[in-house]
């Protein structure tokens, strides 16, 4: 092992340039820590995000040598054999500065595809019953997991050729709600992920299946969604033009 | 930038692979109907045609399209369990196994052709 690492940086915002620093290695670095090394002893001017530094928050995903990852999870040794790491922000992303990206329009697609719980019941009234096993109850349990790190609309080029497309996190939550039998959303959920940037555009070339740390199938709750939204058209429940 | 890296994964190519196999044959078919219509035309025309498929690089190019053709075909399988059955585990070997049958197909097509 080499006694220090050639480290690639993006500086600037959508335009800027690559800047190289060197950077001792340590046992057992992330990403992040290299990163952090940079900021606290070479350039203080760095921007990057991130908060719990152990894969809890989602907020230090970052491009690593072309792959989204958070990079608190990622050892320098797993990813930069040549003694070389290239870290960009992530892509399909505004970038606000250096690594930071803005969030808004991720989360806002979480809104547009009405991620959102719609209750049916007061606090009069007594709990649901669902039971472990049941079969919606897995298939919600497959996808609940999501903590919003991005690294799945970073990797999905659906979203990089239609900017529209609300991409496999917002649409995996989607799908949660739908297996979800307290939610009364359904009609207004379904007819909001059925158009064109919805759930049909997905290709299933499952970029986001590969590049998850939670390691979860958006496309596979994608796929879920193209199944009930089929239905829902057959049954005339979509409306619109939808 | 290393860009591109994001893509180098079974599934990406499997997508890629169904995507061009399936726009190759979208060409070949108007080459498919004037070969049919040359039957129209008359023996000679058509009699010419036969006389140069039998040719090894006629032979070679229609192995390649058996294959395409395969190929084509458990992609769109493998696409379809996925998305309408939902199958989960095994999707790489699903990658593999579609791969494999596409090429079997084209050396069973190759040697039993000759």
């Amino acid at each position: 092992m080499s006694n220090t690492i050639q480290v690639s940086v993006w500086r600037g915002a959508e335009e800027g340039e690559f800047q190289t620093f060197e950077v001792p290695r340590q046992p057992s670095q992330t990403v992040l820590d290299v990163i952090t090394y940079i900021q606290r002893n070479i350039d203080p001017t760095l921007s990057y995000r991130f908060a719990c530094r152990v894969g809890v928050c989602g907020s230090c995903a970052m491009t690593v040598n072309g792959r989204p990852r958070w990079t608190c999870r990622t050892h320098v040794d797993k990813v930069a054999g040549d003694g070389t790491l290239e870290v960009a922000p992530l892509r399909n992303l505004q970038v606000v500065k250096d690594l930071a990206c803005e969030m808004t329009e991720f989360f806002d697609k979480m809104n547009r595809a009405e991620g959102k719980f719609h209750p049916t019941k007061t606090r009069d009234d007594d709990f649901d019953f669902i039971k472990p096993d049941d079969k919606k109850r897995k298939q919600a349990s497959a996808g609940i997991e999501c903590i919003g790190c991005g690294v799945c609309y970073a990797a999905c080029d659906i979203v990089d050729w239609n900017k529209d497309y609300l991409g496999p996190a917002a649409l995996n939550r989607a799908w949660t709600l739908v297996n979800d039998e307290r939610d009364g959303g359904n009609d207004v959920r379904l007819a909001a992920v059925a158009g064109d940037a919805g759930c049909h555009a997905c290709h299933s070339q499952q970029g986001c299946v590969e590049h998850c740390p939670k390691h979860l199938s958006p496309t596979h709750s994608i796929a879920g969604l193209k199944r009930e939204t089929a239905k829902a058209a057959l049954k005339g429940l979509l409306g619109g033009d939808d | 930038m290393k860009k591109g890296a994001h893509r180098n994964h079974p599934h990406y190519w499997a997508f890629v692979l169904h995507r061009i196999s399936g726009l190759l044959l979208a060409l070949f078919l108007p080459a498919h109907f004037y070969v049919l219509g040359l039957a129209i035309e008359g023996t000679a025309a058509m009699d010419g045609f036969l006389s140069w498929s039998a040719t090894p690089f006629a032979k070679i190019m229609e192995t390649g399209l058996v294959v395409l053709l395969a190929a084509h075909l458990t992609g769109g399988l493998r696409l379809l369990a996925l998305e309408f059955i939902g199958t989960r585990e095994s999707s790489r070997i699903a990658v593999a196994v579609g791969a494999g049958i596409a090429l079997c197909t084209g050396l069973i097509f190759l040697l039993n052709g000759t």
